[in-house]
């Protein structure tokens, strides 16, 4: 605990060195240096944590008659590893990535602050300090996103996010006041003993959905998230979608599994609706995007509703009683939090490779980049084979495992449950296919093809730095995805202590085979799987290359008839979408399209215009913005009234309060 | 504590109040710094007596800054400050005269019955002085609120600063140092409040404070 609370002080004071008068290149490094190094050796000690014995800590900071307790159990733990892996990926990649930067004294205090942030986030064991660290996170975040400020559009995205933050940690902060009830018991082991009543039960559970779903980015609380991401520096990006989301996923398993106690067998529905719908919306403004650190974000909201529906599940089995399949529905859950993390950080750092190397975030204005990027784009496919769940990448095993959870659901009591997770597991089906579609339109458009501007084709490999960090996460992702029984055997302390049950273990399985039931229900096998895919493989390439011809002969393509087509004219992710589009948007969002054909003889050319609405944006949100701009302007009087009214104002209040204090008092 | 030094005390906060309702009726500029002057005093005597009941020394030095600089100085600085200004000797009331004084018997009321309930684990000495400490900050208030003229809501905010200290003694006494910061903070909205006045009249010819509305574009 002691080493874990060191490890944190140093990333803070990390925050501090990058005040001093050193040169830029060498603060850089050792800033970023120091935040890998320190990150490995964190997710070291909480990768042995997560099996050793819970410890804790109380500082002498913070309330005085509260101080600051500090406690690492094996969920703390399992999600302190996710924090520093992705933390030291991250700062590996800014090595070499965060030479690029052009205000480098714009990220490098807040970089180490906003890592701290997350740990203690996880490490706090009391509502204050909780609280504490999840503002320091926050603000830390979003001094990095308006790192860029003068980008058009970031201003507005740090706005946004300011206000989503704001409004999150309040809720929050309600819902800890709920939690220690009238006692004023803050600290998480009392908190704990406070049982509630049905109602308070309710209202807590809203309140840890707006806190934490608009942290995580639950539809509709996601908004601030595609802009918010996309704006700050790619490492950044990388550690606010693979990262940033999963303390706020270990904030709503911490309160709603634990502080809040035993649960009401309802109390998984909202987390299963709304997690399917964040899924399928989620990756459907994914596909309506061109901008590729937005189509990431946008994938990040989807993976959110996949962990988030998870646990859901996880809430339902524990309501009944079930404690194994509510460990299988958590460890899936963890699992695709931890999975999400490797592969989103990879494909965070390939946009940014992608934005170093071409200046150009709009896919549409790439392609083939492939060829000048080989190994960036080779790790980039890795991940997003992997988050399209494919196997044997790890995002199959942890999807694999959320639809044996929901498999086992027919066994559920209530028949709400039994009917609607179903229906859940049918949206979180929908949104895995397009997730897929959604990465081969990324992918596709980015790497293959032709170059379809200057810039995409003078691209060259990024650094040494950035890519190795990226093959890292890929191979991370590789053997997840192999040995899944590894992570999942080693996550079952977590989910004991969460839901009361565990998986059975599956190391012992010949051929690490995973089986999360029983044998005889389903397993899954990720290693005889990659030897396959490898053998077929190899063997298809000897073939290829034994029987095929070894003249090669270059000729012009087929044109289709249309010859002298540039590269303009190649399919584009725009025209790969429109199916889609068609499809499911037309109910979604409203689209709808506008040809403009000239007629025979008119000079001008054809055009094809794109209507979208964001439903979400006009019914939940434009009512809020208008009604505080309306109120904003009504208070505006307040400010020019005279001196005595003013004082007047002052009296009447305290007269008013000294009032209900004798009435009431 | 016997029930004489106790009637004493309460004789003291008692007058505090009344002189804070002759305040209230005041409608003439000199006789108002007067009213403050014997506020000032009587607090003095009520801080002098807490020192004696209480055998806390150091509130003498309170008591004797209430005599030297409140009773004296600051009454002394208004009556030039006004007879360099040449200013008109009337105050004009935002609120006439008998409904304040209903309003500041209200208060009094209020503020007893709340204080003493809120207080009731207190010794009798202290929740008596409280109460009627109460009542003078919210008169003190209620001065500043329904005069338009600039001196004399420097007066309520003094008899309101009276107020505040009459309810540190009474608390088993306040110690100095928190006692002299407060002087020093009046002091220096004394002085500030001064300056203002002063650029006020230098403006616009007059220290009624709705000339600084209309000066701001304000509809009244």
């Amino acid at each position: 605990m002691r080493v874990l609370l060191i490890g944190v002080a140093v990333l803070l004071g990390g925050s501090l060195l990058s005040l001093l008068p050193l040169s830029r290149e060498s603060k850089s490094s050792v800033i970023y240096g120091g935040c890998f190094a320190t990150c490995l050796v964190l997710s070291a000690m909480a990768l042995v944590g997560v099996a050793g014995d819970a410890s804790s800590a109380v500082l002498p900071l913070g309330l005085p008659w509260l101080g600051a307790h500090f406690h690492l159990d094996a969920l703390a733990a399992v999600f302190l590893v996710i924090v520093n892996l992705g933390g030291a990926a991250a700062s590996f990649y800014a090595l070499g990535y965060g030479a690029h930067e052009h205000e480098p004294m714009r990220v490098l205090p807040f970089y180490p602050a906003f890592l701290a942030g997350m740990n203690l986030v996880i490490l706090a064991a009391d509502a204050y300090s909780f609280l504490f660290s999840w503002e320091l996170m926050s603000l830390a975040s979003w001094a990095l996103v308006m790192a860029h400020h003068r980008d058009a559009g970031t201003t507005r995205a740090g706005y946004v996010y300011l206000m989503m933050a704001s409004f999150g940690t309040f809720a929050l902060l309600l819902a800890f006041g709920f939690l220690a009830g009238p006692g004023g018991a803050f600290a998480f082991d009392a908190i704990t003993q406070h049982v509630l009543s049905p109602g308070v039960g309710a209202i807590v559970l809203a309140l840890a959905f707006i806190g934490a779903g608009s942290k995580a980015g639950l539809v509709p609380l996601h908004v601030w998230l595609p802009l918010a991401h996309p704006a700050a520096p790619s490492h950044v990006s990388a550690l606010m979608s693979g990262v940033m989301t999963k303390v706020a996923v270990y904030a709503f398993i911490r309160i709603v599994f634990e502080l809040m106690g035993a649960p009401a067998w309802w109390w998984g529905l909202p987390a299963l609706l709304l997690g399917g719908i964040t899924a399928a919306l989620g990756v459907l403004y994914a596909l309506m995007e061109t901008d590729i650190k937005r189509i990431l974000a946008y994938s990040t909201i989807e993976n959110i509703g996949i962990i988030f529906a998870a646990l859901g599940l996880a809430l339902a089995f524990k309501a009944a009683g079930m404690g194994d399949a509510g460990a299988l529905a958590v460890t899936a859950a963890l699992f695709h939090a931890a999975n999400h993390m490797l592969f989103k950080s990879t494909l965070f750092f390939g946009a940014g490779t992608i934005i170093v190397a071409t200046g150009e975030q709009d896919v549409e204005r790439l392609g083939g980049l492939i060829h000048r990027m080989p190994i960036s784009s080779s790790a980039f496919l890795i991940a997003a084979l992997a988050i399209s769940s494919l196997p044997p990448f790890n995002g199959f095993a942890s999807e694999w495992l959320v639809f044996q959870g929901i498999l086992v659901s027919p066994h559920l009591p209530r028949m709400a449950l039994k009917l609607l997770v179903p229906a859940v597991g049918v949206l979180l089906a929908l949104s895995a296919a397009l997730a897929a579609a959604c990465f081969v339109r990324a992918f596709g458009a980015a790497y293959l093809g032709r170059a379809r501007t200057a810039a995409a084709a003078a691209a060259r490999e990024a650094d040494v730095w950035s890519v190795s960090s990226m093959v890292v996460c890929a191979t991370l992702c590789l053997l997840t995805g192999i040995f899944p029984g590894a992570v999942i055997d080693w996550m079952q302390p977590a989910a004991v202590a969460l839901v009361g049950g565990r998986m059975p273990p599956q190391l012992d399985i010949a051929w690490f085979s995973i089986a999360p039931v029983s044998a005889s229900r389903s397993s899954y096998n990720g290693f005889l799987i990659f030897v396959f895919l490898v053998l077929a493989a190899s063997f298809a390439a000897w073939v290829v290359h034994r029987v095929a011809s070894r003249a090669m002969r270059r000729a012009p393509f087929w044109d289709c008839g249309y010859p002298g087509a540039g590269p303009i004219a190649q399919y584009s992710a725009t025209s790969l979408a429109q199916p889609i589009r068609r499809v499911f948007a037309t109910v979604a969002f409203d689209a709808h399209e506008q040809v403009d054909m000239p007629l025979p003889g008119d000079q001008r050319p054809a055009t094809i215009h794109r209507f979208m609405r964001d439903p979400v944006w006009e019914f939940a949100y434009a009512p809020v913005a208008a009604g505080v701009g309306w109120m904003a302007r009504w208070m505006n009087r307040l400010q020019f009234l005279t001196i005595r009214r003013y004082l007047s104002a002052v009296f009447v209040t305290l007269i008013l309060l000294l009032l209900v204090l004798a009435i009431w008092g | 504590m016997s029930a004489f030094s106790l009637d004493v005390a309460h004789m003291f906060a008692g007058g505090l109040v009344l002189v804070s309702f002759m305040m209230l009726y005041q409608d003439r500029l000199f006789p108002l710094i007067n009213a403050l002057s014997l506020h000032s005093f009587l607090l003095a005597l009520s801080v002098a007596w807490q020192a004696h009941i209480q055998n806390t020394p150091d509130l003498y030095v309170t008591a004797l800054i209430s005599i030297g600089f409140k009773t004296l100085a600051v009454p002394m600085a208004l009556r030039r400050m006004v007879e360099k200004m040449g200013l008109h000797r009337e105050i004009e009331a935002a609120v006439r005269t008998g409904l304040t004084m209903l309003v500041g018997i209200g208060l009094v009321g209020l503020s007893m019955d709340l204080m003493l309930r809120v207080t009731a684990g207190a010794s009798v000495l202290v929740r008596e002085d409280i109460a009627l400490a109460l009542s003078v900050v919210l008169l003190g208030l209620l001065i500043m609120v329904t005069r338009r003229n600039a001196i004399s809501q420097v007066i309520g905010f003094m008899s309101l600063e009276n107020g505040l200290i009459l309810a540190g003694t009474g608390a088993r006494g306040m110690p100095l140092v928190v006692e002299i910061s407060v002087a020093f903070s009046v002091l220096i909205a004394f002085i500030v409040i001064g300056i203002f006045l002063f650029r006020i009249r230098e403006r616009f010819d007059t220290v009624d404070v709705r000339a600084l509305d209309s000066f701001r574009g304000e509809r009244r």
